[in-house]
């Protein structure tokens, strides 16, 4: 087992920066999932782990040893590759066994730990198939499998679940977090689906245009973002974005003007003065029908989508902002009404013209 | 059902080139058993008991050194070749894997090696090889033919490694799997579809060739087959039943080797062709 520490990670192609100055610290036993649009880096950032690539500066440790001139097999990580990468031309013990031959592991210890590692996996029967008689949840079982077997210190997933379909994706989730519990080893992460980050991180880290937004516990993430990125990325619906004003400044409290309405929110000392231009983000669970101490917002109803359990509602307000409520399933909202959605200010999240979060308690 | 004219016309065709291919070498094989005077009577028939004799076989073996050139065919073909296979696709995985100074100008020089025929160079090869002292020897010939096979070698080979998904190989790197077991291990067992392909199209044109071992190696019992069967062509006389009996010989192995890889041939045409 061994916790992973970045130290000024950067990486150009070129002269394109595809990473700049990544400092982070991956604890002994944690999962750490990496999240962010294409081209942020995120798979960039992970193969510089896994040694596929070098880095053009900073450091990388993996328990107490620089591993920057470390090749792959020397680092005690595993790799599950997107693609699955299986050895087509071997059967399922063979791919499984086929690294394991090479750190002059014997006979019977190889054979013993494909065994077990079939075992946990439900792969037993499968061992004398090759990869293209599989299935695609097979085909990913066995890519971990094989890393399984390695009995690395870390496992690194390259979006392992993007080739699957749907149901599977949410089956192999729930398999990969077991699998994280019964082995307690350290596990890295790469996906640019913000469900899979949520349900299976302890830790998020988001990446945006090569550099880290936000690093922190998913619930932390969603209840505190750090900026107008991390606040739009995690959740699902994205969170309403509505451009206001500061009207008042009284110490750490500060009123807000936005929509037609007006809250009052914490705001860190000196951090905006009256005038100035933020954003009130909002996310559309948080908005309700009615409520006491709140601020209303009031406009048409554009569409409703009913899910069941909920609906969203997506209506346009007076001041022409566009935004999503999640309504309860059974709501009577009809496209071309009016509507009206009561947010608690302490729903509120609300970012600088640089885009950084004002709240108290935000660093 | 009704055929569209279209496809009757593409069989006829068909039809038609296969005859134009495969009747020389019936050609050969009939008349290789067949009398003189019969070959020339009737070339088309097939021998029967009159026209049936073996004494074209017998000929050669008596009067040539036949087992001898067979051999040296033999061995500058496969020799040739394992090492066209093996130099190629280690250079191919080597263009194509890694990234460094000079890579697309050795690309671009093997390229030209495609486009002009070995044979421009043919007095230079041979001031070259009595520099060596290497005339006469097999060795001459094997080096042309390495040189001569391996920029359309590695220029398939190349093509097919490409298509090998760069996840398998650091999949492989992560295993711990040395950069040469990746080459042996992986990489070749799957481009062997693409090595039967590079295989055939090198040893046809090594097997056949008379103008090298004419040139470089033309004595010392170091001629190859091709070269063997002149022996019975003379400027007036023509020992016809000797020639096309080893002829026929000489076509046997050609034959054999390419049996054994057609089933891979097929494969590795097609699978070039689609992607």
């Amino acid at each position: 087992m061994a916790d992973v520490s970045l130290h000024g990670v950067a990486k150009s192609f070129g002269a394109t920066e595809i990473l700049r100055d990544i400092n982070l610290s991956v604890e002994d036993g944690e999962f750490v999932v990496f999240v962010g649009p294409s081209g942020c880096g995120k798979s960039t950032l992970l193969r510089i782990i896994a040694g596929l690539e070098t880095v053009s500066g900073g450091e990388i440790r993996i328990g107490s040893r620089r591993v920057n001139e470390l090749p792959p097999a020397d680092r005690k990580i595993a790799m599950v590759f997107q693609s699955y990468a299986l050895y087509p031309h071997m059967t399922v013990f063979k791919n499984m066994a086929f690294g394991l031959k090479f750190a002059k592991t014997d006979k019977g210890e190889v054979d013993r730990r494909v065994r077990q590692a079939a075992e946990i996996l439900k792969l037993t029967p499968l061992l004398d198939r090759k990869p293209r008689e599989l299935s695609g949840g097979q085909r990913q079982r066995v890519a971990i499998g094989r890393a399984i077997v390695r009995n690395p210190s870390v496992f690194l997933f390259d979006e392992p679940l993007s080739n699957l379909d749907a149901a599977l994706r949410v089956n192999t989730r729930l398999e990969i977090a077991k699998l994280h519990r019964d082995l307690g080893a350290t596990m890295i992460y790469v996906t640019h689906d913000q469900v899979e980050a949520m349900t299976l991180a302890s830790k998020i880290v988001v990446l945006n245009q090569g550099r880290i937004e936000q690093v922190g516990a998913p619930l932390e993430l969603y209840r505190s973002p750090r900026n107008l990125f991390v606040a739009g990325f995690i959740g699902s619906p994205r969170m309403n974005f509505i451009k206001g004003q500061v009207l008042r400044v009284n110490g750490t409290g500060a009123i807000l003007g936005f929509a037609g309405t007006e809250a009052a929110v914490e705001v860190r000392p000196d951090s905006v003065k009256p005038g100035d231009t933020v954003t009130v983000g909002i996310r559309p669970e948080h908005m309700t029908e009615g409520g006491a101490e709140t601020a209303s917002l009031r406009g048409t109803i554009d569409a409703v989508e009913q899910l069941g359990e909920s609906s969203y509602v997506y209506m346009k307000l007076a001041s022409g902002d566009d935004v999503i409520v999640r309504a309860p399933g059974e709501t009577d909202a009809t496209p071309g009404g009016a509507y009206t959605a009561h947010v608690p200010s302490r729903a509120l999240h609300v970012f600088d013209a640089a885009g950084m979060s004002v709240l108290a308690g935000r660093a | 059902m009704t055929v569209r004219p279209g496809r009757i016309a593409v069989h006829i065709a068909l039809i038609l080139y296969t005859i134009l291919a495969l009747g020389p070498i019936l050609l050969i094989l009939i008349n290789a058993f067949k009398t003189r005077r019969a070959i020339f009577a009737d070339p088309l028939g097939l021998p029967n008991g009159q026209t049936f004799t073996t004494i074209g076989f017998d000929r050669v073996f008596a009067n040539s050194d036949f087992g001898l050139y067979f051999l040296n065919s033999l061995t500058v073909t496969v020799v040739s070749l394992v090492l066209i296979v093996l130099i190629g696709a280690m250079a191919a995985w080597a263009l194509t894997e890694y990234r460094f100074r000079g890579n697309t100008l050795i690309g671009l020089y093997l390229a030209v090696g495609i486009m002009v025929p070995i044979r421009l160079g043919s007095v230079s090869i041979l001031r070259m090889m009595v520099e060596l002292d290497l005339v006469n020897t097999l060795t001459a010939l094997i080096l042309v033919y390495v040189a001569q096979g391996l920029p359309l070698a590695i220029l398939i080979l190349g093509e097919f490694i490409q298509q090998i998904p760069k996840d398998l190989r650091d999949a492989a790197r992560c295993d711990g799997v040395s950069e040469y077991r990746i080459f042996g291990s992986i990489i070749l067992p799957l481009i062997s579809p693409a090595i039967a392909t590079v295989a055939v199209f090198t040893m046809v044109p090594v097997w056949n060739d008379l103008w090298f071992p004419l040139i470089l190696a033309p004595g010392d019992g170091k001629q190859t087959i091709t070269l063997g069967v002149q022996q019975f062509i003379g400027q007036y006389v023509t020992d016809w039943n000797a020639v096309l009996a080893s002829l026929t010989l000489a076509v046997a192995p050609v034959l054999v080797l390419y049996l054994l890889f057609s089933r891979y041939l097929v494969r590795g045409l097609t699978a070039g062709a689609v992607k």
